[in-house]
Formats: structure tokens, sequence, C-alpha cells
């Protein structure tokens, strides 16, 4: 199986076969991806070189001109570095874009903090209108990279990781799906957290819904779950910082006494290297970790 | 001074409802009096020669793809800007004596979602020159080689790192659609020695400083061939402490967050 970002360069390659508004803008970072794309449309395959400034502004500036940009490097130079142009140079020109980020929360962990974004989503959330995939899958990827292409003048954020579930979900680019049906409260699980909420919750009398489309927050698949449930308590398993969604899943409950808790990763730097799962395990969203978490508030 | 103007699908677009001589009372709206800061009137006369001479667009062909795009960047003391806008019909005049208000489409920094012909709503400097080589991009992406895209900068605006990351990438990637004009009203804190010149210049670009005030030589140098390479025009002005109304050494700008332009 190939990664999410391998899938993103064919799949993109393809779309812009496909396409003539579409155009990729790349800062150095995934470039040999798109060397097929380039050859074949050279005037909408953009390296700006290491300018994240500027791979902003410049997906800006493609979208005045009535193209649909697709902007992509790591997410720490994609949302954090540039964020105002993120904010001005698409939200207050009234343009929209896709931007698709990859190294997600601690993707490379030998790579340290500089490469790692858990807090790309919270700071997103401070803008308005920004549709936010969190595929966990590479074919689930594929679906939600096809859905933000197509999606008009949309503004799309897709969040890609080399964490994955080993299998992919039918998801639809909109709606939570219910994965496991119970009695005693609900776990929603964002993306590559899904196997391990599964492994987690294994013998628990719980609901486990499942999301790779964060934004907008499915309200109404949150309220159905819980209404299905003896009390309205939910736990959040997110794969960036924890909390993220709480405000989200608080909104989408405030009509009926409810408890959250947010799971993700902490604000503290861990300042450690070595491999991914042992991050999760010092975040605690590894399954033996988060079944003591998801218990222990539930109660049961 | 022309009254009409041609744009590029043959069309003439509508006489404009007044000449360079009634800017100083359309500005007045704005003002209050016929005195103006230095930031307003800094663009007064490459904005008017630009929109009057050289620009391929106007109230009629505001939307057309195959317009000339004019993005204000420093959208600071955008007084001139909306006199010439008004002054070419791209709105009434009578919007302008509402500037600033609750009710007005004319802000102290322009919205392109408010304000009609304006391209990018500014204010937060750095951003101009960015989208304007996306737009350059985009428009050949598309075929489109007739417009071209101008982008008008503050000297100080040029302190912003992301104007240096899109001017080293436009003078390498030839974009010969592009336009920079930059406004030097000598506002930038350290200056830039060697001149404004030499950065465009280093970076490929084709550069011509004129005066500022000199409209026969703002309009030679807007319409200097520049083949295979972006154009930048640095149009000199006075020095912003020297010019209209003093300005206090200390005193911060109105507008919170971002540098005096």
């Amino acid at each position: 199986m190939d990664t999410m970002r391998e899938r993103f360069a064919s799949v993109t390659t393809q779309l812009l076969d496909e396409d003539p508004r579409l155009a990729v803008v790349l800062a150095d970072i995934g470039v040999d991806g798109f060397r097929t794309a380039a050859e074949r449309h050279p005037r909408r395959v953009v390296n700006v070189g290491i300018r994240e400034q500027l791979l902003i502004g410049v997906g800006g500036g493609l979208a005045l001109a009535g193209m649909r940009p697709v902007v992509h490097t790591f997410a720490s130079f994609l949302v954090e570095r540039p964020f105002e142009q993120v904010k001005l140079d698409f939200g207050h020109q009234g343009v929209g874009g896709v931007l698709v980020s990859a190294a997600g929360s601690y993707d490379w962990p030998a790579g340290g903090f500089t490469h790692m974004a858990p807090g790309d989503i919270a700071l997103l959330d401070s803008l308005d209108g920004w549709t936010v995939h969190v595929p966990g899958h590479p074919d689930e990827a594929e679906t939600l990279l096809r859905h933000a292409a197509a999606a008009g003048d949309d503004k799309v954020y897709v969040r890609l990781s080399v964490q994955s579930n080993e299998a992919a979900r039918p998801v639809d680019g909109a709606r939570f799906l219910p994965v496991r049906e119970g009695r005693d409260g609900v776990v929603l699980a964002v993306g590559p957290m899904l196997d391990n909420v599964l492994a987690a919750t294994e013998g628990l009398d719980v609901t486990v819904l499942y999301a790779s489309t964060v934004r907008p927050f499915d309200d109404a698949a949150l309220r159905t779950a819980v209404a299905g449930a003896t009390a309205a308590d939910m736990v959040l398993v997110e794969p960036y910082h924890e909390g993220t969604s709480t405000r989200h899943a608080n909104d989408a409950l405030a009509h009926v006494p409810h408890r959250v808790l947010g799971l993700g990763v902490g604000r503290p730097e861990l300042r450690r290297y070595g491999q991914i799962d042992e991050h999760l395990a010092g975040q605690g969203l590894d399954a033996r970790s988060l079944r003591e978490r998801i218990t222990g508030f539930l109660g049961r | 001074m022309t009254n009409t103007t041609t744009d590029t699908t043959g069309a003439t677009a509508a006489s404009p409802v007044a000449d360079f001589a009634a800017l100083p009372r359309l500005m007045s709206l704005m003002t209050g009096d016929e005195k103006h800061g230095p930031a307003a009137t800094s663009t007064l006369d490459a904005l008017w020669v630009l929109y009057d001479r050289v620009l391929r667009v106007s109230p009629a062909t505001a939307e057309d793809p195959e317009r000339d795009r004019f993005l204000l960047s420093k959208g600071h003391g955008p007084m001139a800007y909306y006199a010439v806008l008004a002054a070419k019909g791209f709105f009434p005049t009578d919007w302008l004596p509402g500037f600033g208000s609750y009710d007005s489409p004319l802000g102290h920094h322009p919205d392109r979602l408010l304000v009609p012909g304006a391209e990018i709503g500014s204010g937060s400097l750095g951003h101009g020159l960015p989208l304007a080589v996306g737009t350059a991009l985009g428009l050949a992406a598309q075929g489109r080689t007739g417009p071209a895209v101008w982008v008008l900068i503050g000297d100080a605006e040029l302190d912003e790192g992301s104007n240096h990351e899109a001017i080293a990438y436009a003078g390498a990637a030839g974009l010969s659609r592009l336009h920079t004009l930059v406004i030097d009203n000598s506002s930038a804190t350290h200056g830039w020695r060697g001149g404004i010149a030499s950065r465009f210049e280093a970076a490929g670009w084709s550069v011509t400083t004129v005066d500022g005030r000199d409209h026969e030589a703002l309009y030679t140098a807007f319409t200097q061939p520049h083949p295979d390479r972006p154009h930048a025009v640095v149009a000199r002005v006075e020095a912003k402490e020297y010019a209209g109304e003093p300005k206090p050494k200390a005193a911060p700008e109105p507008e919170p967050g971002a540098a005096a332009a």
C-alpha cells in the first residue's frame, strides 16, 4: 500500500489531466511526486522554492485569477509559518483553495518538534469556513482529495499522515460513520486514531463514531449517537491537539446535560525523538492508555 | 488627458466623472480639508497615470477575465486610491464622505468584497506582491497573455520578507506580465542601502526609477518594454516627514498591528 502522500501525488497528477482549472503549488517539498505532472502541465505545477509565505500568497493569487490551487508542504510550514497568509490571502480575499499537509503531529519523530504541527487544526479553527479532512487511510485520502479538488471555491484543508488504519472506511467527505454501537457512552475517533480506539474499546458497551471530516462538525451524527446512550457522555480522540473539537461537541450537545473528554496530543513539547508508536504511547494515545482513560472517564 | 479608455475586448469604457484636477476635492470629501497626509498623497500621481493611461480596466470591464489587474498592496492611506476609482466611475463620488464609517464600504484599508474595482483587500503589509505573482501565474496558466498585473507597494512595505520571496521568485521565473510600482517616500526605518532598484535588479527584474510627481516620466516608465522579465518602477516622492502636515516622530499609527507604510 502506498502512503497518503504518494496517493496525493498520483491522484492529483491525474486530476491535473482532467481539470484545467487545477494548479499545484509547492515549496521544494513533495516535488519529486509531481515530476511527471510538471512535465505535462508546466504552467500548472509551480515550485516557488523554500518560500512558504509566497507559497500561500501564490495560492491566493491563482484563485483570484480563477484557478483552483492545491497547495502542499509539511503542516508546520503550510499552516503555522504563513498563518496570516492563510487568513488573509484566502479568507479575507474571499477565495478558496485546497491546502494539503503532510507530517501531521509526529510523522517524523526523529526530526523533532520543528517538523511537528499538532496545533494546525486548532489554528485553522480560529478562521471561518474551512472544511477539514483527516483521512485515516490512503484510500480515504484519495476520496477526500477528489472531494476537495471538486469543491468549487471552498476552502479545504486535507491533513495527510503516515499514520493509518488497517482498513479504509466508506467516507463521503461530510458525515461521521457509526462503526460500533453501545449504550454506555460515545467515543469519536478521528482519522488514524480509529484502530487504536477500536482496540481500546473492545468488549466495552460503547458507540464508536468515525470522523474523517471534522469541519464542518457532524452535529447530527453525534446527537443521534448520544440519544442512544444511557448518559450523554462522550470521548473525543483526535490525532492533533487534545480538546481541538471539544467546543464543537459541546455546541452539538448544548440541548442536553453532557460530559466531554478530549484526548489528543498534549501542549507540552515531549522533546523526544524515536518512533511514532513511542510518541503515541507518550501522548497516551496507544490502545492500552486509551482504554484506561476512556473507562476512567465513563466510570465503568 | 483622455476621456475614454479602450479595453482589450474593444469596448469603450464609460467616460470618467472627474479628471486629475478634481482629485484634491474628492480627497477632501474623505479628509475633511484640503490638506492630506503624506501616506494618502504619495501614491496620487502614479495611481492617476496608471488608471488614466496605462491600465486596461474600467467599470464596464471590472469583471472581464482579460482586464488588467491592479493590486493595491499598500492599503494604508487609501484616499488617493478611492479618489481615483471614484473619478474613473468605479463607484459614486457620494460614497467618499462616509469614509471609515460603519455603513461605508470604504475603510481605512480597502476590502475587495466591498469596493468595486479593488482587486484585493489590503492593509497588512507584504501580501500584495505574492498575490500578484500568483495572479500572473494563474493568468498565464489559462493562456491569458494579454492582461498585465500591477501591484503597488511602499518603500517601507519592502521591509516585509514576503516581498523578497516574491521578488526573487518572479525574477527567476521571468514573469514578464508582472509589474511592481514602489512608492518611495523614504519611510523605511533603516532605508535601503544601494537603493530600492538594486534589489529588483539583482533578482533579474527590469527597473526604472522616476520622479513620482512627473506624469510623463511615470507614463514612460510604466510603458517601458521589458521582454522576458518582470518590471519595477520606483517612484520617488517627497520624504514622508516633510510632505504635507508634519508627522510627529513618535506618533503611533491609528490602526493597530501594522507598521506605517
